[in-house]
């Protein structure tokens, strides 16, 4: 019983404001919360399978040459090993999210200093990791490959390129511009859990254990990878311990993971080492970035330009898409925008963290700061002024847009009036300063499907492939059901995260609520829909609330309206017409202080607010707690994040927690989040949009502005570490 | 990680001859076990040292106090008598890694562990610390966080303590016993080697020899701090580290014991800066000519060449903190 539905006009009904049990919105904590921060939720590494073994990858020393293993025979007879496996289906790196194939696989070549070339699998993990450390690895015949960006041949984007009026002129003619280039590094999404992947095999079929983002994709990765059917592979994934889009694409551990098990017969678990994860799952793609902006004398934007290098590995389509907000966040009528991929050899680039806006908006809002000075006017006004009408490219009307609210709201609440001029105020030792940026991100209805059953007893679950990382997926998808069928949030179980299931969108893009909580709204309009044919009365008349139903002055339990049967429907949401129709994306604006050390450069962010819209919040707990994380990865961004690279053979030095400076607690002070009230009726029949990302689209530029406000000193090249500032103190 | 055996050393002098025997030492283990899991160190056997009572903080005859290699970083950055009269030891340790390794680490171990040179610990990169003769990739790779002074063309690397560039300033003696049963002192600067063409020799310890204790000297007057300049608020290793003990007297200087981390393959101290300061009036001048001394020798490697600037400007900045008159 299937109930399709395509999103192809706006749905202005507005169904979730009515609903008498009052979940959606509220903020609900997650009902997995407890079972993870008391360790009894079951990783993918944390399976105990009877028979189950153990392997370790051994990686490439190189970045060029073909693969020998020399001492593969001794290896092989060590204490515990099963075995040592080259194998061609290997993967020379993660698949891409949404690829739903396979990405280029070898064992035999190195691509990448780093890359998975063979797995040891022993005993026990121990043995195993022993055995592959005592694996000699040699690179033959290897060549001097390009590893920097700044000299690797590039490949222009033409599908990424814009042209429109004449942005040269307008420069020339200016009042007021500003052409600079920033510098962003590579990013690890460093999530706390590890791939892993246990794979066991029942005659030819295959079950995986692991922790990924997107299952229905997944599962075709990995058939297409083995040459098999994927009817023939079930992953399952309940608790992903972190994924910030590095589990997007299959990865290199699940694969190896299936070959190893199949060869053996046995189950086989292969979880990736820390430094593994740095150097052999995604990074985000470095960026140089060149915005050119020309202004009236009223900071009026005539011309907008941008203009960005990326990287990746031969063979990678993915480019990071740095311009993806610049086509629609601020006016500008001649417009010229470019990206070019250099081809290098270092690991893999893909999705981390919001690819696209995160470093993208972030340096477009410090190019803006640094037009607000050169006009002379508030950076915030300097954004009102710039708020176009219609999307400045395809003069579409946007779907919904509360920015202007988003930088009014913020700045009253921070206090943005008492903002300090240029290195004019000072506590001690510390040079205060703040600073403000626009936050922007596309957004996406995807094809997603669920299946609810009302249960006889007045329950119901709610059954999807979807998954949770994090995000409070269970929560949501249990409240949209509770509203809808009139039910306490006790009262829905919500299955997640098994192939086995309804596929649905994956998480992913930030469209993971909005997609995989139509398609529960939609199976349980149906459910109401046949709830009403047997009471009789229209499917709008009925309230449920509390298990019962109440219609034309009667109240009724829903077991007595049931008795005895379960109604069962699965909803499938398609992305229709809207998608195209209008401009469809979130906005807000952040707001942050600093102190600046004035002899060692040392930036502390004493305080942050985001003011943020997008649509419906279907959690305001969950919803805050994603903007805050965005925030705090703004904040790693703006200071300390960066993924090192030699520049000899680009392998990845700091390939570890310890070195890989992600915020701790002590770098986060009091961070406050504004959730603005919006519907919109474009993006699905929730009125949701995403927010998944919204927190880290912008936010570092907050952060290296007000830098400048209290030193007056530009960092243009990420991270704002102390030696680049103290060298303009 | 290497199979190996595990002993429970009864008492210290027994646990000498079983490192002697091809074992090694293990307290906290907050960097050994990691460097096990890597390989870069493959003992034969670990000597477990945590029952031997070595524990104490104990008070000496004329006022310093000795502090036993077991004493966790937690319990003596605590200790009620070291934040009174040796506050720079107390803030050092606690500038140091995060509460859960302060838990475990040890004032022993603290002195042993290892540099954080990224080329160290990968086996895919030659590092002569680790694999002598197989040259240092670290002086034409990334080195930000590498040494600027007492480097070798075999070896960059910095010593990560805060600890033991505290326990420098305070001028703080390391005993131990030898497997022969004899015991010794030294002082900080006399326990760590410069790299020189052996770098993988970090200290003048010889085989078996055991740290039991350090003594610190009588409290002496004056100020105290520790600064540590890092790249991120906590759980980041010092980029650079001045722990300054300060005493004035009639406007002029008295005292300025000074010791730097992150600079160097051991906790720097320099006497020569010590004594340009000493009887004079300060003043920011003077500052930088203590600094030109700390740094007449020193010399960048590129991505490292930062810290030149940086230890000068945290420098004036301690000394200006210490000597200013308080109202």
């Amino acid at each position: 019983m299937t109930e399709q539905f395509k999103m192809d006009a706006p749905a202005t009904e507005r169904r979730l404001d009515d609903m008498a049990q009052g979940l959606v919105g509220a903020p609900l904590d997650r009902p997995e919360g407890a079972l993870k921060v008391t360790g009894t939720a079951t990783y993918a590494n944390e399976w105990q399978i009877e028979g189950m073994v153990h392997g370790v990858m051994v990686r490439a020393p190189g970045n060029s040459g073909r693969v020998v293993l020399s001492n593969r025979e001794a290896v092989a007879k060590m204490p515990g090993v099963l075995s040592v496996i080259q194998d061609d289906r290997l993967l020379r790196n993660p698949a891409q999210g949404t690829a739903n194939k396979a990405p280029v696989q070898g064992a035999q070549h190195a691509t990448y200093l780093g890359q998975l070339i063979a797995i040891v699998v022993a005993e026990s993990f121990e043995q195993a990791r022993h055995a592959a450390q005592a694996l000699k690895v040699t690179l033959e015949n290897g060549e001097m490959v390009p590893v920097d960006p700044a000299t690797a041949a590039v490949e222009p984007q033409e599908d990424q390129t814009l042209d429109q009026g004449n942005l040269d002129g307008a420069m020339s003619e200016a009042k007021h511009s500003v052409d600079v280039v920033y510098t962003t590094p590579s990013h690890s999404s460093s999530p706390m859990e590890p791939h892993a992947s246990i794979a066991s095999w029942e005659g030819e079929d295959l079950t995986l254990r692991a922790s990924y983002q997107m299952l229905k994709y997944n599962r075709n990765e990995l058939a297409d990878s083995l040459r098999i059917h994927p009817d023939r592979v079930r992953i399952i994934s309940p608790y992903v311990g972190g994924g910030f889009g590095s589990k997007l694409g299959l990865a290199p551990e699940a694969v190896a993971a299936a070959i190893a098990a199949k060869e053996l017969g046995r189950p086989v678990s292969v979880a990736l080492h820390r430094q593994q994860v740095y150097e052999a799952t995604m990074r985000r793609s470095e960026t140089r970035q060149r915005l050119r902006l020309a202004a009236d004398s009223d900071g009026r934007l005539s011309g907008f330009g941008h203009d960005a290098r990326v990287s990746n590995l031969p063979g990678e389509t993915f480019a990071e898409p740095v311009l993806q907000a610049s086509h629609f966040l601020y006016a500008g009528a001649n417009r010229k925008m470019s990206l070019e991929l250099a081809r290098l050899h270092r690991l893999c680039a893909g999705s981390v963290r919001a690819p696209g806006e995160a470093v993208g908006v972030t340096v477009v809002e410090n190019a803006m700061d640094e037009l607000a000075h050169e006009v002379g006017i508030d950076p915030v006004e300097l954004r009102l002024r710039n708020i176009p009408e219609k999307d400045p490219e395809s003069v579409k009307d946007y779907s919904s847009r509360r920015f202007r609210e988003a930088l009014q709201s913020g700045a009253e609440i921070f206090g943005w009036a008492k903002r300090p001029g240029v290195k004019e105020r000072r506590d001690g030792e510390w040079l205060i300063g703040y600073g403000m940026a626009s936050a922007a991100r596309i957004n996406a209805l995807m094809e997603s499907q669920a299946r609810v059953t009302l249960l006889p007893d007045g329950t119901a679950r709610v059954e999807t492939d979807m998954t949770d990382i994090g995000t409070g997926t269970y929560a949501i998808l249990g409240q949209i059901a509770g509203d809808m069928l009139g039910l306490p949030r006790d009262k829905v179980d919500v299955i997640l995260g098994d192939t086995n299931l309804p596929p649905a969108a994956g998480s992913g893009g930030s469209w993971g609520a909005s997609s995989s909580g139509t398609s529960v709204y939609i199976a349980c309009e149906a459910i109401r829909r046949q709830l009403a044919d047997r009471l009789d009365v229209n499917e709008h008349d009925l309230m449920l609330k509390d298990a019962r139903a109440t219609y034309a002055n009667q109240t009724k339990a829903l077991t007595d309206v049931l008795q005895g049967d379960e109604i069962a429907k699965l909803g499938h949401v398609l992305p229709g017409e809207t998608s195209d129709a209008v401009r469809q994306a979130t906005f807000g604006a952040y707001f942050a202080e600093v102190a600046v050390h004035a002899a060692s450069g040392e930036t502390r962010v004493r305080r942050m607010h985001g003011s943020f819209a997008a649509g419906r919040i279907l959690n305001a707990k969950t919803a805050r707690s994603q903007c805050l994380g965005g925030m705090t990865f703004g904040i790693g961004m703006a200071l300390t994040e960066e993924l090192t690279f030699d520049p000899r053979d680009g392998h990845v030095v700091n390939h570890n927690l310890a070195e890989y400076h992600i915020p701790v607690n002590a770098d986060v002070p009091q961070l406050t989040v504004e959730l603005l009230e919006e519907r919109d009726d474009w993006a699905s029949p929730l009125q949701a949009k995403g927010i998944g990302e919204l927190g880290i689209c912008g936010a570092a530029a907050a952060i290296t502005n007000a830098i400048y406000n209290a030193t007056g000193v530009r960092v243009r090249n990420y991270p704002a570490t102390l030696d680049k500032v103290i060298v303009g103190l | 990680m290497r199979p190996f055996d595990y002993i429970r050393a009864d008492s210290a002098e027994a646990a000498t001859r079983q490192v002697a025997d091809g074992g090694i030492f293990i307290a906290g283990g907050t960097n050994l076990l990691d460097l096990m899991k890597l390989e870069v160190m493959a003992p034969e056997a670990l000597i477990d040292i945590n029952r031997l009572e070595l524990n104490q903080i104990e008070e000496t005859e004329d006022g310093g106090l000795r502090i036993g290699a077991l004493v966790t970083n937690s319990d003596l950055a605590n200790d009620t008598r070291v934040r009174r009269d040796w506050p720079v030891l107390s803030r050092a340790l606690l500038a140091g890694a995060s509460a859960q390794l302060r838990n475990k680490a040890t004032t022993g171990g603290n002195l042993l562990q290892r540099t954080r040179c990224l080329y160290f610990y990968d086996r895919a990169m030659a590092c002569n610390k680790r694999e002598p003769g197989s040259g240092c990739a670290a002086r034409e790779g990334f080195n930000r966080i590498l040494a600027v002074l007492g480097t070798s063309e075999h070896c960059i690397a910095t010593h990560p303590s805060d600890m033991a560039v505290a326990m420098r300033a305070l001028g703080a003696k390391v005993e131990t016993l030898k497997e022969d049963g004899e015991t010794r002192q030294l002082t900080l600067d006399e326990l760590y080697l410069l790299p020189g063409d052996r770098p993988d020799r970090e200290t003048v310890l010889e085989v078996g020899e055991l740290i039991t204790g350090v003594v610190l000297p009588a409290r002496v007057d004056g100020r105290q701090t520790y600064r540590k300049v890092r790249d991120r608020a906590s759980y980041a290793f010092a980029l650079v580290s001045v722990a300054g003990i300060v005493a004035m007297e009639d406007g002029r200087i008295a005292r300025a014991d000074l010791a730097f981390g992150g600079l160097a393959p051991k906790p720097w101290r320099d006497a020569q800066v010590e004594a340009l300061l000493v009887g004079e009036t300060p003043s920011e001048a003077l500052f930088n000519k203590a600094a030109d001394q700390l740094l007449a020798q020193a010399r960048g490697f590129g991505d490292n060449d930062f810290k030149l600037l940086l230890a000068r400007r945290t420098l004036v900045s301690v000394l200006t903190e210490l000597t200013e008159t308080r109202t």
